[in-house]
Order: C-alpha cells, then sequence, then structure tokens
C-alpha cells in the first residue's frame, strides 16, 4: 500500500519525464524499423540474387548480427565508429545505426523466408508465361509472400521498442533513460521499475494490436 | 512440315544422378507427341528442359530455329510461345481467374485490357469456364484448375504446348473435363507434347508415342507399332503393368 502511493508520488512529480522518455522510444523504433526494413529488404533482395559472392557476404553478416548479442553491437558501434569514421560521432547516431543494422538482419530473414515459402511452382508457372524477372516476383512471388511477411514484420517492430531499452546504457534518450534520470534524482528505484514496467507493457501491448489491425486490413486487400 | 523442336543428345544430372542420358528428338508442327514410361524415368526433366525450366548439362535445344542454350537468347521471349501445363496446376491463387490469364499477355505482349479480357472470355467460353471468370481460384475444383491452366497457357498464343501429367492429381470424376478439353487443342492443330498415364488417351491423340526408362527413350513409334506391337523388352514390361 505504501508502495502503491510512494509509486504515485514518483508518478506526479516526474511523469514529465517519462513522457519524453516515451516518445524518444517510439520516435527511435520508428526510425530503426523504418530504415531496418528499407536496409533489410535491400539485403534479402542481394541475398536471394544470383551474384553468388555477395550474397554470401550477406548471409554471413546476418548470421553474425543475429548471432552475437545486441548489446556488444551497440558497444562496439559506440566505440568502434568514430575510430572507423575517424572523427567524432553523436552516440546517438552510432547507437541508432546500431540498432537499424541489427533490425535489418531479422528484416533480411523475415523476408528470405517469407520469399522462399512461396510454392516454387508459382515461379516456375511464370517462368514458363515467359513473365521476365522482375513481374515475377513484383506480381506473383511477393504478393504471395506478403501473407507470410506481414506478421513476422509487425513482430519485429514490437521487439524493437523493447530492444531500444538497452540504448538507455549509454545515456541516450529513451524510456529507460527516463529510470535512471528519475532513479537518480529520486533514489525511488523500485517505483520507477513499476512506472516503467507498466508504460512498456501499454506500449506493446496496444502496439501488437493496432499491428494485428493493420494486418487484417492489407491482406483482405492481397 | 517444320521443325519446332529439335532437341539435340540432351543430358541432364542432379549431383551424382544422371536423369537424362543423351535425348535426342525432333517435334513438328502440328504433331501430338506422347510421353510415357515408368515413374522416374526422367519423363517430366526432359519435358521441363524443352523450355529450361531444368538447365540442360549439355547437348541443344532448338526452338523455331533458334538454340535456347546461348547466353544472349532472350529465354522469356521464347517461353512466351511454348505453353506448359503442370500436374498441379499453378495457377496463381492471389489472382481471379480473368487476372491468372490476362497478366501476362498484358504485361509481356503489350496487349490493351480490352484485347486481353475479350480474348480470355473466348477462351473461357471453349473451355466452359466464362461463368467462373470473377472468382478465385480457392473456389474452384482441381478440374476446373487445370482447365484455368491451359486458358493462361493458351492466352500467350503458344507454337506448341507442354503436358506434364495434366491428369494425374485429378480425381478421377475430373479426368474426363481436362482429356476433352486437351483433345480439343489437339483437332485445331496445335503441337502437343504430353506425358501421361493415361495409355487409352495417349493411343487416342497421339501421332507418336515416346516410352521413356533411364534416362533415354527406349522406343518410339505410332501408338499402334507402341501398344499392340511393342519390341524392346523394357517397353513390353512397362506396358505389361500399366494395361
Ligand atoms: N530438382 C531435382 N533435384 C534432384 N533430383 C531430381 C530433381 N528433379 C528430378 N529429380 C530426380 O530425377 C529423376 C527423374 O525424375 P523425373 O524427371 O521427375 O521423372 P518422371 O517424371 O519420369 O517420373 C528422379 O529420380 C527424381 O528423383
Ligand atoms: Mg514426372
Amino acid at each position: 500500500m505504501t508502495l502503491l502511493i510512494s509509486t504515485l508520488g514518483v508518478f506526479t512529480k516526474y511523469w514529465p519525464v517519462f513522457l519524453q522518455g516515451l516518445l524518444a522510444t517510439l520516435l527511435t523504433s520508428f526510425v530503426v524499423v523504418l530504415f531496418g526494413t528499407l536496409l533489410g529488404i535491400l539485403l534479402s533482395t542481394i541475398r536471394l540474387s544470383k551474384y553468388k559472392l555477395f550474397a554470401g557476404l550477406v548471409e554471413t553478416l546476418v548470421s553474425f548480427l543475429r548471432g552475437t548479442p545486441l548489446l556488444l553491437q551497440l558497444y562496439f558501434f559506440y566505440f568502434a565508429l568514430p575510430q572507423i569514421v575517424g572523427m567524432d560521432i553523436p552516440k546517438e547516431v552510432s547507437i541508432i545505426m546500431a540498432l537499424i543494422l541489427n533490425s535489418s538482419a531479422y528484416v533480411c530473414e523475415i523476408f528470405r523466408a517469407g520469399i522462399q515459402a512461396v510454392d516454387p511452382g508459382q515461379r516456375e508457372a511464370a517462368e514458363s508465361l515467359g513473365m521476365r524477372e522482375k513481374y515475377i516476383m513484383l506480381r506473383i512471388i511477393i504478393p504471395q509472400a506478403i501473407k507470410n511477411i506481414l506478421p513476422a514484420l509487425g513482430n519485429e517492430f514490437v521487439t524493437m521498442i523493447k530492444e531500444t531499452s538497452l540504448a538507455s546504457t549509454f545515456y541516450v534518450a529513451d524510456l529507460m533513460t527516463s529510470y535512471r534520470i528519475v532513479m537518480n534524482a529520486s533514489y525511488k528505484a523500485v517505483e520507477s521499475l513499476i512506472i516503467l514496467a507498466l508504460v512498456y507493457f501499454a506500449l506493446t501491448y496496444t502496439s501488437s494490436r493496432l499491428v494485428g489491425v493493420l494486418e487484417r486490413k492489407l491482406m483482405a486487400s492481397v | 512440315m517444320s521443325n519446332i523442336i529439335e532437341i539435340k543428345n540432351l543430358r541432364k544430372g542432379f549431383g551424382d544422378l544422371k536423369v537424362l542420358k543423351g535425348v535426342s528428338e525432333t517435334i513438328k508442327e502440328g504433331e501430338v507427341v506422347s510421353i510415357i514410361g515408368p515413374s522416374g524415368s526422367g519423363k517430366s526433366t526432359f519435358l521441363r528442359c524443352l523450355n529450361l525450366l531444368e538447365k540442360p548439362d549439355s547437348g541443344d535445344i532448338i526452338f523455331d530455329g533458334k538454340s535456347l542454350i546461348e547466353d544472349k537468347v532472350n529465354l522469356s521471349l521464347h517461353r512466351q510461345k511454348i505453353g506448359m501445363v503442370f500436374q498441379h496446376f499453378n495457377v496463381f491463387p492471389h489472382l481471379s481467374v480473368l487476372d491468372n490469364i490476362i497478366l501476362t499477355p498484358m504485361l509481356e505482349k503489350k496487349l490493351s485490357k480490352e484485347e486481353a479480357v475479350n480474348q480470355a472470355k473466348e477462351l473461357l467460353e471453349q473451355v466452359g469456364l466464362l461463368d467462373k471468370i470473377d472468382v478465385f481460384p480457392r473456389k474452384l475444383s482441381g478440374g476446373q484448375k487445370q482447365r484455368l491452366a491451359i486458358v493462361r497457357a493458351l492466352a500467350m498464343d503458344p507454337m506448341v504446348m507442354l503436358f506434364d501429367e495434366p491428369t494425374s492429381a485429378l480425381d478421377p470424376e475430373m479426368v474426363k473435363e481436362v482429356l476433352e478439353v486437351i483433345v480439343g487443342l489437339a483437332k485445331k492443330g496445335m503441337t502437343i507434347v504430353i506425358v501421361t498415364h493415361e495409355m487409352g488417351f495417349a493411343k487416342e491423340i497421339s501421332n507418336r508415342v515416346l516410352f521413356m526408362d533411364d534416362g533415354q527413350i527406349v522406343e518410339q513409334g505410332s501408338p499402334q507399332d507402341i501398344f499392340d506391337n511393342p519390341q524392346n523388352p523394357r517397353t513390353k514390361e512397362f506396358l505389361e503393368k500399366v494395361l
């Protein structure tokens, strides 16, 4: 009971900090998923192309990104990127680029799996009709692959909302960082964690729902 | 009659497995050629090599006077003139019956929508599917799907039609409606190469029958030669099993 009251106390006093973190997390997730998807589509195109060398390189890169901890990748970009480029890079940029790259690896897999799940007979039929490659992809394969891809892509967005919390390790603005700020100001760790958990849950829950609605709309139209 | 497809010493393997062991054959304009033989003998692989769905390891395919094997050949242009019908129909599930038919003619032959639709209606009428024009494939029976697949291929106005066991995946009561469509095509003079297990049908419509076994054409001749008076012991053995 005292915990409840003190949690409410923390919330009334610090809600602008949480709100700011919430907005930062939403924005980061959106940017990451948007560019991660674009890059992921590009990667999957290369991965499925006939250029075996590049396809192999992408495959290795994707396995690597999926097979190492995201936090490690964030640290790596945080320290390595400025060294490689040879100048100061805002940590926000390094962290967001690492998140985008990581997300693109998952999106690449989602697209590859979605496309390869389409019955090979579909491609054969299109080829036998004399359709050119671009139309086979755009008019036959991708419209059928979308059904496999969309749900997984929606999940990726929800996952990303949670994963951006790792950015707080570097004090990059996000929801988890607001915990550190409040914690340092008030020493009320448990209270702010409770608030955060509720906000994260509300966020992922509503976005899952939204993604679900969006999917059904899009599915009905393809 | 001119040669539509000349196949010269065709070889094809998958890994260590040699599937076609040097097949030569000429398909002439207006001919109906049936391919029979035990399962696994390479009939599908042979047929799929004719439009390069499988890439031959060696040998040549001359279609309408031009080699399809050369590097710079415009394959999709040639494939437009070679229709193919598959055992499992492979109709496009995300497109309506009409769109299944008109998509490729509009994209690749630059037909106007009106031309393509008129042609599609005419073809659908011929196979008795005009009332299904706006339906999606999941609402069609197997026999209807296969008739749609045939119409889709015909809409490209091909010079030859390849059929790979077009009735093997059908319930028995639907076999006839599909075979009738193929007979109709043959009567109109379409050049046809068909892999089939329907021996009665092969006998009825073919000019020539090829018997394939173990990656080779073991025997060939008129339907009477092959079915009534086979020479090769393997042909005899096969026919005894299936007839
Ligand atoms: N894509 C493939 N990869 C590996 N083996 C194949 C492939 N296609 C066919 N085969 C093999 O080649 C042989 C001949 O197959 P196929 O041409 O389908 O015979 P048929 O149509 O006469 O039954 C079979 O042993 C089959 O398993
Ligand atoms: Mg076969």
